[in-house]
Parts: structure tokens; sequence; C-alpha cells
């Protein structure tokens, strides 16, 4: 069985999101960009089950411009067999993004595509859905565990409620959530070793994939800001500020 | 003139707040008529309670055994059928809604608005990114359907007082998919208040040092009749289940009292709690970021100070 994982390149989740004064975007000039953590947690969750046995080829896949080879390095460096780059200079949002995947499905033939369950610039939670809904397959969103036998994924999902127990035929899709395992660091041996690895590079145009956005994005705002507040004393001086307002 | 579907998310027969929100945010469209979509195996008691909220136009129910649990695969063409007559399909930000509402899109071939905070017209919404660092205003193609998912959190319930609006069954005509099974669910069992919907919250982190200290967070949430939450930190150390987790992937949540105890504040916290009225922090780390936000602050070792509030109330 083969196993696609999204990998997408994001500002780094340390990196304190300034939003320009213009309201253009946010500066992204010279700011540090990582893996979105998520599908560091996919490709992690993917390379376990290679190593079990479950699988025989992980497949990191990158949407993105040409500079992105060097992110898809650090895939292949954790572990994965070889990598997909499609090439676009544009900003691509999740219903593209899940064509492009439906394409890379269709010839790739994986027996399961992991994802992240949200890319932490964006926040849409939406490509893994898209492409199960596009793929006519199952989708197990928000795993916090992954069991595949017979045929099929056990996954245990992170509700409101608490945790759900789907089970989903193979071929299915699945996003994967903070507590679904815990990725490995990368080694400078692996580097080395990555570095012979093979990318195919597909040119975004060349896939026949409609990239009409639907939502355009018109302005930029930093959020309202709560302004700092003040220090009481003691537990008694907070109790009777709260019971001022009202709140106990 | 804009025609609005509400899919109604519910559990155990009961409908959940979450949907009454999504209708506030669908009267802010100020269309012709906001219907709310009950999918369920028995959609009756809900539809009655959805026929309540302010604004509802009509409830519409598709009853099939099928549906007794919410799965997205077997929901969303059933929705996706249904929203061929609206101009916006509107659902909760919440789990079921995150789950449901990209596969009824890429069904309908459009693009979805996540996590709706405001709608500035019919087709422009504000909506967060970057964990809220950033917002954003979009506008949604006027000429395909908007699907939406309705960030609880920035919307306060539509009301419930004498409204009765019909009550209609559907017969949806769908193929639906067996690829995909339910097999449990594992809910915590509590009498506390639910958490996305409670007025007060009381939240650990890290600081409270281990699941049985976690009990000290329980007792002082159940005297202030709060419901109990937690940061990422303590979650992942066991302390509590994941529900319980508040946070930019957990719950975002807005309510009147929020009271962080050991909780130094990482950034994917506060997005979580950025609308709640009031934030009192309580750590002994008097440099910790959650005293950057909070109304209240009182720098000390939590298991002194609750006695001492539980005292002083």
């Amino acid at each position: 069985m083969k196993i696609l994982v999204g990998y997408k390149r994001v500002v780094d989740y340390n990196v304190r999101i300034q939003v320009k004064s213009d309201g253009t975007g946010v500066v992204t000039d010279g700011v540090k960009l990582s893996a979105n953590p998520f599908d560091d947690i996919a490709l992690e969750e993917a390379l376990r089950l290679r190593e079990k046995g479950v699988a025989e080829e992980v497949i990191v896949v990158g949407i993105g411009p040409a500079d992105l080879t060097a992110h898809l390095r650090n895939g292949l460096a954790m572990g994965a067999n070889r990598a997909i780059h499609v090439v676009t200079t544009d900003a691509v949002q999740p219903l593209t993004a899940a064509r492009v995947f439906l394409k890379l499905v269709e010839k790739e033939q994986p027996g399961l595509v992991i994802l992240g369950k949200q890319a932490i610039d964006d926040d849409a939670n939406q490509t893994g859905q898209m492409l199960a809904a596009l793929w006519d397959r199952p989708q197990a969103t928000f795993a916090s565990k992954v069991e595949i036998a017979d045929g099929k994924a056990t996954v245990t999902r992170e509700v409101d409620a608490g945790l759900e127990v789907i089970e989903a035929e193979l071929p299915a899709v699945i996003t994967t959530d903070l507590r679904l395992n815990e990725p490995r660091f990368i080694k400078l041996p692996d580097i080395m070793k990555a570095k012979s690895k093979p990318i195919d590079t597909i040119e975004f145009g060349s896939l026949g994939v409609e990239a009409h956005d639907h939502l355009k994005t018109t302005h930029y705002a930093a959020p309202a800001k709560r302004s700092k507040g003040v220090m009481v004393k003691d537990a008694a001086e907070l109790v009777a500020a709260l019971k001022q307002k009202g709140l106990l | 003139m804009s025609k609005i579907l509400v899919i109604a998310e519910h559990l155990g027969g009961k409908l959940n707040s979450s949907t009454a929100r999504a209708v506030s945010a669908a009267i802010a469209v100020k269309g012709e008529a906001i219907d709310v979509l009950v999918l369920s195996d028995a959609p009756d008691a809900i539809a009655a309670e959805a026929a309540k909220i302010d604004g509802v136009s009509r409830v519409l129910t598709v009853a099939k055994p099928e549906n007794a649990h919410p799965l997205a695969a077997v929901l969303a063409p059933q929705i996706a059928k249904v929203a061929a007559g609206y101009s916006h399909v509107f659902v909760p930000s919440t789990t079921f809604g995150k789950d449901v509402a990209p596969r009824v899109a890429a069904l309908l071939g459009v693009a979805q608005v996540s996590d709706v905070m405001s709608v500035e017209a019919a087709h422009t919404f504000k909506r967060p990114i970057y964990a809220g660092n950033a917002i954003i205003t979009v506008e949604a193609d006027a000429s395909h359907t908007v699907v939406a998912t309705i960030r609880s959190a920035s919307w306060s319930a539509a009301g419930n007082g004498s409204h009765s609006a019909p009550v209609e069954a559907l017969s949806i005509d769908a193929a639906l998919p067996t690829h995909t099974r339910f097999v449990e669910l594992k809910q915590g069992s509590s009498d506390r208040p639910d958490l996305q919907s409670a007025s007060k919250v009381v939240s650990g982190g890290r600081g409270v040092g281990s699941k049985e200290n976690f009990d000290i967070i329980y007792k002082f949430a159940d005297k202030i009749g709060a419901a109990v939450g937690a940061s990422r930190a303590a979650v992942d150390a066991g302390y509590v289940p994941s529900e319980m987790q508040v946070g930019q992937t957990g719950k975002i949540i807005a309510p009147e009292l929020y009271m962080a105890i050991g909780i130094s504040g990482a950034i994917q916290h506060l997005t979580g709690i950025k609308d709640a009225g009031t934030i009192v922090a309580i750590n002994k780390d008097g440099e910790a970021p959650i005293f950057e936000i909070a109304d209240f602050g009182l720098v000390g070792d939590l298991f002194k100070i609750i006695p001492e509030l539980e005292q002083a109330l």
C-alpha cells in the first residue's frame, strides 16, 4: 500500500504574526517557515504504518513555488520514500488543493491519504474532507488513533463530545489531530540520505485542475486587542472584584 | 434575495446550542428565509426545539436510520441535495460542522468560508487566520452557494421565546455510502455545565501538576457553577480528557467569566479565550503571558489561593 501525505510549508508556529499596515496581508518576508505541525504528525503516522509493514511507500506532496524543494527534502529526511512537488507560484485554496490531490490519487492509487486537520496559516480545516468528497471515499478527521487491518481503518476521532470511533474502508482520507503521535526529529545522516531521494516535479498547469478561486480576501486586520487589566493582591480582593462585576 | 439553510447539530436527541448561534449569523445575512435542517434517525424532538428559535422560517427534517450518527460521508450528500434551493448553507464551526461542511462544499463544487466571525454583507464575511492573529475580510462569489462554518464564540444564541416555525418532513433520494461506519462514542459523563455554552469556565493547566490534583479545579468549578476546561499541556500530560482542551485546536469559547489557573498562556490557548467577557489569571509566575490579557491577575500558589477563594465566596 502507498500512503500519500500532504506536507505544507507554513509560517513557523513560534512566529508572532504581524499584519501589514496597509491591510494587504501578513508579513512573511524574512519570517521562519516550517512544516505545518499537523502535517509532521501526518508524515510520522505514515512512517509508523510503513515500519509496521502496513504500507510499503510513503510519498510527501507539496504544492508551491520552486523553492519548496528544500522543504520537501525535510519530509524525505524524516523518512518519506519520495516527494511530489506540484509547482505553482499562486496561493492555492483548499478546494483547489483537494482537486490537485485527487489528480495525484488517480495517478498513484494510494490506500491512504493522510493530511493535517488544518494548516496553521489559513486555519481552514477543509482539504481532507473535500478530497474525500471528490474521491467519494471515507473521511476520518481529527484522528488521535489509527489502526489498519482487514482493508479498513479504525480511527479514534477527537470530537467535542469526547472520543468517537469509526470504521472506514480503504482507500480513505485521514486528517490528524495533535495527539495522534509525536513526530520524530530529523538526524543529520538522514538529511544526507534525503539528497538522493527522488522529487517528481509536476507543473500545476499540466494537471488540468480548475484554479478559479471562489473566495477573495479583500482586507487583513490585526485582531482587537484585550488590554492588560489589574493585578490584585489576594483571593479576597479578587472575589470582591468579581462580585462587584456580578460574575460571582 | 438570500435563502439560508442552517444545519442543526444535535446529540442524544437534543439540539446543540451551536445551532441557535448559527441562526444568529443567518439572521445577520438579512435574507428572506432561514430554514433549519435536522438530519437524524428520530428528528421530531430536535425539530421541535429548533422550531422555537427566533428567526427560523421552517424546520426541515430528514428521518433515516443511516442518520443515527453524524457521519460526514452519509450526511453530506443529503445536505448537498437540500442545499440546491438555497444561497447559503451555514453549519456550526464545531467538530461536527468542521467535519461535514467541507464535504458539502466539495460536492457543490464551491469554496467554504471557515469560522465566520461577522457577516459584513450577504457575501462578505470576517474570519480569523493564524490562530486569530489576523482577521481577514473574505468575499465569496455571489454566483455560487456560500458554504460557511459559523464560529460559535462570535455569536450569541438566537432567542427562543414564543416562536413556533412549521416543521416539514423531507424525503431525500440520495445514494448513501456504507464505506464509513460508526462504532462508538466515548463520552466523559459529567453533570457540569457544557464547556462550549457555559457562562463561567474554570480551566487548569500544567501548573495543576497531576490528574489527582485536578480535583481542586473540579471542586472549585462546582462551587461557582462553572464548566471545567484545560490547556493543551494539561491534556497532553494526561490530567484530563481531550474534550476539555481550550485553544486554537481545541474548543474556542466565550464565557462571561474565564478563570485560567496554572496556565501560562501560550498563544494557542489565548486564541481559544479571547472573546471571554472577563479573564482571571492565577499563576505563580508573575511573568506568564496570560497576565498580558487577563482583566484580573493574581500571582501565587494555586493550591493556597483556591481554598482562600472558596473561603471568600
